[in-house]
């Protein structure tokens, strides 16, 4: 408790306990984000490593490695823990550190409320793994969680439940608590539209994830009453109808995705006008672009069950409305293309992560268009087509914006200069590797092959060997990163306060690396 | 301040609190929707639909019932008159008590009028099937199964289908036999 008494007393603080303890009651927005961050990080590692055995099973075709079930329960798993352990909990981390220091507060609105939302994570992230160890192992039932095969399953479906809502729960105080700090917490001057854009894409995601997660929670909890306690909502013996899970599921499910992706689209906006050395090309566009994103996303969700069967006048609504999304896409994609136009650019390592992004989601932005089409989606339905298309825009969008945060705000967060030749080597490494696994699964799509299977025909064969070994050079080139980060903290180059001489915005007013208590009294913004 | 944020804690509580009936509202909303559209209710999708029902015309069809005069059975069609589509299938039934003091195997014969109306009757189900056997005293109603088919005369505005049942007792059979002999 020595740490105590030099603790900031003067300002009315607590006192901040020593070791273990000052991790599990901090309240600290920086500490909650950092929390946030390695749990994402942790789980990132165990989720690839899964993806690895996956990809190892799948590098021949015949059964070598595992037990078919069990590969059913990598693949459930693996999307569970990156959707829900990696790339949810990245953006919460980087919302924990960067709102208060963008808008120039000096916590978020509900610090112990704060401190609940990451603790819940923890917990949900044993339950699921631990399932691998229950009778009849972890879920196998894919993670879009579909009855009947979520109805029939054994305990580990009831744990999953379980940690689903905790991690719903987990994501609905964690917006309630960032939607609050942004409309309450403002330094003044600072008025919506000159918000940054982080800022406002974290805004639309928080209300999107406390517009859905809730439906998610019901979905679920339906789920768990079918199982234990007789009654029949999707349980069609009794009546029930397994297709009405599937449309109250995507109800949450779309949305989600673009909860997966609008604050990648914050962070991308950030960092391209700092390496442009220009302002974003069209700001307000942006803003509206995002929230047409966000309002749309709640029309589309059927196109994820064009093959289940619906009358032909609702495929052809949700064909076009999902096809209306790429409208405001569009009008991100160019606004970014139009801030590097003519701009000063440099190439360091959040630059270039920003730049694949652009590339790279477009991809995968363009294959999900080709999978809007009602008659094209029935022959791609289920095939690693659909793989390709989620993994462009969840790895090299979603996980390569986080990515490109991180080099971005490490050295305003730890005050020492990352490596940037190291840091261009994860990069080359990762952009590599990344197409080498994912880019020939349009291939073995088109031919047909199904995903979530542990063999293939044997025409497959040589694609997939291709993919497995991009896959390795994929997992393994995320050590360089682990490396370069673990490298930052402990010491090198001192930042500047700048860091970046593009750099605008309140958090680069502040010292590197930020003090632990930052905006105490707050900025006045022109 | 602290107000602020007490009243943007209540909204949201109450925006997630409301979202999360809502998950619960959509599964009446789901049947409702199904209903209204007439997608995806289970007791249409057991029927194999016919899509060769033919709209543009009806067609009245009258029902019959007679009995041989050696069979003291009382039978009658349980409705005298239908108006249908070709294609459309359709289902009557017919009346039948056996008032005679023991039991009778009876048989019934259907004829048509027109008679040429006769093959496009398509029966699927029919009473005319097998022999009946009915004890003394018991009453049956029993049920016909039928398709008009689509291809039959457009000229043909009504169809009567006419059932005799006659007694099929062999020893019935064979005194019938021999009462009409004598008139060749």
């Amino acid at each position: 408790m020595s740490d105590a008494a030099h603790a900031h007393d003067d300002h009315g603080h607590h006192a901040h306990p020593a070791g273990i303890m000052r991790w599990l009651t901090t309240t600290n927005h920086k500490d909650i984000g950092s929390l946030y961050l390695w749990f994402s990080l942790i789980m990132l590692f165990t989720a690839g490593s899964m993806a690895l055995l996956i990809r190892s099973e799948l590098f021949e075709p015949g059964m070598q490695l595992m037990h078919p079930d069990f590969f059913n329960q990598l693949t459930t798993m693996h999307g569970l823990i990156m959707i829900f352990g990696v790339i949810m909990p990245a953006f919460t981390g980087f919302a924990n550190w960067q709102v208060p220091l963008m808008i120039g507060a000096p916590d978020m609105a509900f610090p112990r409320m704060n401190n609940w939302s990451f603790w819940l994570l923890p917990v949900a992230g044993i339950m699921l793994l631990g399932s691998f160890w229950l009778p009849g192992g972890a879920v196998a039932g894919g993670w879009t969680m579909y009855p009947p095969l979520f109805i029939q399953g054994g305990v580990s479906y009831d744990l999953t439940i379980l940690a689903v809502h905790i991690m719903g729960l987990s994501s609905i105080m964690g917006s309630i608590n960032i939607i609050t700090t942004i409309l309450n917490m403002r330094a003044p001057g600072l008025t919506l539209m000159k918000m940054p854009m982080f800022v406002w894409t974290w805004l639309i995601t928080a209300y999107l994830l406390i517009a859905t997660m809730p439906v998610l929670a019901g979905a679920v909890t339906m789920l768990l009453t079918d199982r234990n306690f007789g009654t029949h909502f999707f349980n069609a013996a009794g009546g029930g109808d397994p297709v009405m899970f599937q449309h109250i599921f995507w109800f949450f499910g779309h949305p989600e995705v673009y909860i997966l992706i609008l604050p990648a689209f914050g962070i991308i906006s950030q960092i391209i006008p700092t390496f442009a050395r220009k302002p974003l090309f069209g700001y307000a566009s942006m803003v509206y672009a995002t929230a047409s994103i966000a309002i749309l996303s709640f029309t589309v969700w059927a196109h994820h069950m064009f093959a289940v069967g619906m009358p032909v006048a609702a495929q052809l609504f949700f064909m076009f409305s999902t096809m209306l999304i790429a409208v405001p896409t569009g009008v991100k994609v160019f606004n970014w293309v139009a801030t590097m136009w003519k701009g000063s650019l440099t190439f360091e390592t959040p630059m270039l992560f920003a730049i694949a992004f652009v590339c790279l989601f477009t991809i995968g932005g363009f294959s999900g268009l080709v999978l809007a089409m009602a008659p094209v989606d029935i022959q791609l339905q289920d095939t690693y087509y659909v793989v390709a298309h989620f993994h462009y825009v969840l790895v090299s969008g979603a996980l390569f914006s986080i990515f490109a945060g991180i080099y971005f705000w490490l050295p305003k967060w730890t005050g020492h200069m990352y490596n940037e030749t190291l840091g261009k080597v994860h990069f080359w490494l990762s952009v590599i590797g990344m197409n080498i696994v994912f880019f020939p699964m349009h291939f073995l799509g088109l031919a047909g092959m199904p995903r979530r299977i542990p063999d293939y025909a044997l025409q497959f064969t040589e694609f997939n060997q291709i993919a497995t070994v991009g896959a390795f050079i994929f997992g393994f080139s995320q050590l360089v990163f682990l490396y370069v980060v673990l490298k930052a903290i402990k010491g090198g180059a001192k930042a500047s306060d700048r860091v970046w001489e593009g750099a605008e915005g309140l958090e680069w007013t502040l010292p590197s690396p930020a003090p632990y208590h930052t905006f105490e009294t707050a900025p006045v913004v022109k | 301040m602290a107000t602020g944020k007490s009243s943007t804690l209540t909204k949201l509580i109450v925006v997630a609190l409301g979202m999360f009936g809502f998950g619960f509202a959509l599964v009446p909303f789901y049947y409702k929707i199904c209903e209204v559209t007439g997608i995806n209710s289970g007791d249409e999708q057991a029927l194999v639909k016919n899509t060769q029902v033919d709209t543009s015309r009806w067609v009245t069809i009258e029902f019959d019932a007679n009995t041989n005069e050696g069979l003291q059975w009382r039978f009658t069609p349980v409705q005298r008159s239908l108006k249908v589509h070709p294609g459309q299938l359709v289902q009557v039934e017919y009346d039948v008590v056996n008032d005679s003091g023991h039991a009778i195997v009876g048989q019934a014969v259907p004829s048509y009028g027109p008679a040429r109306a006769g093959a496009f009757f398509r029966k699927i189900e029919c009473f005319c099937f097998t022999p009946q056997k009915l004890a003394a005293g018991e009453r049956r109603r029993m049920p016909v199964l039928f398709v008009l088919d689509p291809s039959m005369d457009k000229d043909l505005h009504t169809v009567t289908l006419s059932y005799t049942f006659f007694n099929a007792d062999a020893k019935a059979q064979t005194a019938a036999l021999r009462q009409t002999a004598p008139h060749g």
